[in-house]
């Protein structure tokens, strides 16, 4: 096992290459394209055995991944935000076609307004496509997921895509130390793509994949078969992570519990920002706060059982949403929510809203939001959901407001 | 090396269809008659990889007319479906998964929607990377499938469902012919499955030869264009004899006519078996766009002959 400095980009380029993917169909978008950088120069110099091909739209990519899958390649590919929503229609029919690739995304604001930076919505848009999502929070994280996931989709039972979250800039362009596996252990982890799927096109065993059905009936079997291996996905997900234990010494599992075990008040992140959640656990803790952080590293399946279990009891969670679903709200708040409904034991819930664009999220604001929890969960009434933006911010807004001309400027003001 | 088949006569083409029937085409499809006699001579060696369209109705969990394979995608992304299965298919090849004798050919099956405008993207993307494949046209001239609303194929003048005023639509047809032969692919042919002896050599010639084959057939809709299915082959041939539809084929470079007719008919024959040609007959004989039609058609053959 060999210790690297790796970006979060290199990192998933390093799973792709350790899972020896045969097929890599890809389309530049940032703060993705190191990942395909980094993957062609490895193709050109003979160090991969893999055929790139860079095609005209993340549409078509994605298109030409779920038709390499099913015809007998193992396939990765990768995009973020507008590229991923550009594709989606192919992501809910290459995943109806049970079609078991790998996509990499590297999370990116939607537009409008269009922006560089980090934040969910675009992962959580494809949340309903059948595809499995794994959320991943450092660059260690990253490489050993890729083989993991790889692993969750050509299971049988799932049949899957699976995708590798990770975040822009904060976590693609992070460097951070990373123990790479060794690739005759990674081998043995991740065995040969599996040449026995039934969706294969040979002469003589022809098969029509995709088709069109009439009826509801029909249509409600196949759909709920989708559901069904997602489902399965969970269990599959965990017995996964345990082999990878055995063979590479760290454990995963559908959640990060930290400091969670006598925490009163936890707080719940997805992505890289849980890391900057832990600094302010660790704080806070200093501080005498029984407080943990609960982290799911998978999303769909969702963990709910997994959640309830570790959420049992507490006095308080702080659910923090770097997306924000319009007219509703943050979105794994909503979920927590509705896993959480009738469990006795269910402790309040507080939902802000943070870190959208790659907007930081400081440590004193960690701070406030435990002692707007604390204070709710005393009183026994939830806080009304929260926007993480201060006052300073907004008064710079309103300075560029001035500029774009949205706001006539003050009277006596010299500009 | 790939097969070539000659076909100097009639006597030459394939006797009996093989595929399956029963499909829920309509009558007299034209779509469909250049589909048999494609499939006659490819045969089932084959993944056709289809587009949102008419055709996607061929394959209908759990029945298919076809004996090889088949790939229902999107509107947009067929030629990119393509890809991924013959990049899948060559690699397998390369490390021996499948051998040679058991590759396919893959074939894109789309409409005029998707090949004139959704799907145009993919199809330039294809080209450019030299995508060993054959890319399959059939044109009716509008969005069939949904009740033919008018598209980028629709003719000028045409009643639609979305043009259905005294003019018709007011666009022109698009010439994708054209737009496809900028790309320099290997091999383009208009086709007609009123015409099976030139598609049949059209066919053959583009299996023998490798990388983006495209072929784009007139498709007669007895349903969009308004006529008994039983004249569906008759309009076929009325719209090469009088030159609305010309034969054609781009290789090594050149533009070649195929079927160059000798004495083209007026283009009233052609239009005036079409239901949706009517309002330039009836109450009033619209004699301008008549002209417009048929001056069109002139200077297309005038530039074909001395040039």
């Amino acid at each position: 096992m060999q210790r690297e400095l790796l970006t979060g980009n290199g990192a998933a380029a390093w799973g792709a290459r350790l899972a020896r993917i045969e097929y890599l169909p890809a389309f530049p978008i940032t703060p993705q394209t190191e990942i395909i950088e980094n993957l062609s120069q490895w193709i050109d110099g003979g160090e991969m055995d893999c055929r790139m091909v860079t095609m005209d739209s993340e549409h078509s990519m994605i298109t030409a991944a779920g038709a390499a899958a099913v015809t007998g390649v193992r396939t990765c590919t990768a995009t973020s935000s507008q590229g991923l929503l550009h594709g989606m229609e192919m992501l809910y029919t290459v995943a109806g076609w049970r079609a078991p690739f790998v996509l990499i995304n590297v999370s990116r604001g939607l537009a409008a307004p269009i922006t560089l930076e980090p934040d969910h919505n675009d992962i959580l848009a494809a949340r309903d496509s059948s595809c499995v999502q794994l959320h991943c929070s450092t660059c260690q994280e990253v490489v050993d997921h890729m083989l993991i996931a790889f692993r969750l989709a050509e299971s049988e039972g799932v049949r899957l895509p699976v995708i590798v979250n990770l975040d822009g800039f904060y976590l693609s362009f992070t460097r951070e130390v990373v123990q790479l596996p060794d690739s005759r252990t990674a081998d043995a982890f991740l065995p040969p793509y599996p040449s026995d799927f039934s969706l294969r096109f040979r002469p003589h065993e022809p098969v029509s994949a995709g088709v069109a059905v009439l009826g509801g009936s029909t249509y409600s079997y196949f759909r709920y078969q989708a559901h069904l291996a997602s489902l399965h996905a969970l269990p599959q997900y965990e017995k996964i992570c345990l082999d990878f234990a055995d063979l590479f010494g760290r454990q995963y599992g559908p959640l990060e519990e930290y400091q969670n075990k006598d925490a009163e008040y936890v707080f719940i992140m997805i992505g890289s920002y849980a890391t900057k959640a832990k600094q302010a656990v660790d704080s806070l803790r200093e501080a005498g706060w029984k407080i943990g952080l609960v982290r799911p590293r998978i999303l769909r399946p969702y963990p709910e059982a997994h959640l309830c279990k570790a959420l049992q009891g507490k006095k308080g969670v702080a659910v923090i949403d770097q997306n924000i679903s319009m007219g509703k709200g943050g979105i794994l708040y909503t979920e927590l929510r509705s896993a959480l409904y009738g469990h006795p034991d269910a402790p309040l819930l507080a939902s802000f809203i943070g870190g959208l664009g790659g907007r930081d999220i400081k440590e004193e604001e960690f701070f406030e939001m435990a002692s707007v929890l604390k204070q709710a969960s005393a009183d026994g009434t939830p806080p009304p959901p929260r926007l993480l933006y201060t006052e300073e911010e907004m008064r710079e807004m309103r300075a560029l407001q001035t500029i774009a001309g949205a706001i006539p400027v003050a009277q006596g003001d010299s500009r | 090396m790939k097969s070539t088949t000659d076909f100097h006569s009639k006597r030459d083409l394939p006797q009996k269809h093989i595929l399956g029937t029963g499909t829920p085409m309509c009558p007299g499809c034209g779509g469909l008659a250049a589909l048999h006699e494609i499939y006659d001579i490819m045969g089932e060696k084959t993944v056709f990889v289809n587009a949102a369209g008419c055709m996607t109705l061929l394959s209908v969990y759990p029945f298919t007319p076809f004996r090889g394979a088949w790939l229902y995608t999107a509107m947009a992304s067929a030629p990119a479906g393509a890809q991924g299965v013959r990049d899948a298919l060559d690699i397998l090849k390369v490390k021996g998964a499948i051998k040679e004798e058991d590759d396919l050919e893959v074939i894109v099956l789309t409409g005029d929607g998707s090949a004139y405008g959704m799907g145009i993207s993919a199809t330039s993307g294809a080209i450019d990377r030299d995508l060993d494949f054959i890319y399959l046209c059939y044109d009716n001239e509008g969005y069939g499938n949904t009740g033919h609303q008018y598209s980028a194929a629709t003719p000028h003048g045409v009643k639609t469902a979305t043009s259905k005023g005294s003019r018709g639509y007011p666009g022109f047809k698009k010439d994708l012919f054209s737009i496809w032969a900028a790309h320099k692919p290997a091999y383009v042919a208009t086709i007609i499955a009123a015409e099976p002896l030139d598609l049949a050599q059209k066919i053959a010639k583009a299996s023998s030869l490798s990388g983006p084959r495209l072929l784009l057939a007139l498709a007669p809709c007895p349903t969009g264009w308004s006529f008994d299915p039983s004249l569906s082959i008759e309009i076929g041939k009325k719209a090469v004899q009088t030159g609305v539809w010309p034969l054609k084929e781009y290789v090594d470079g050149k533009v070649v006519h195929t079927k160059i007719p000798k004495k083209r008919l007026p283009v009233e024959e052609y239009l005036k078996l079409q239901g949706r040609y009517d309002h330039l007959f009836h109450p009033h004989r619209d004699t301008k766009t008549l002209q417009e039609i048929q001056d069109r058609i002139d200077a297309y053959w005038h530039k074909v002959t001395y040039s």
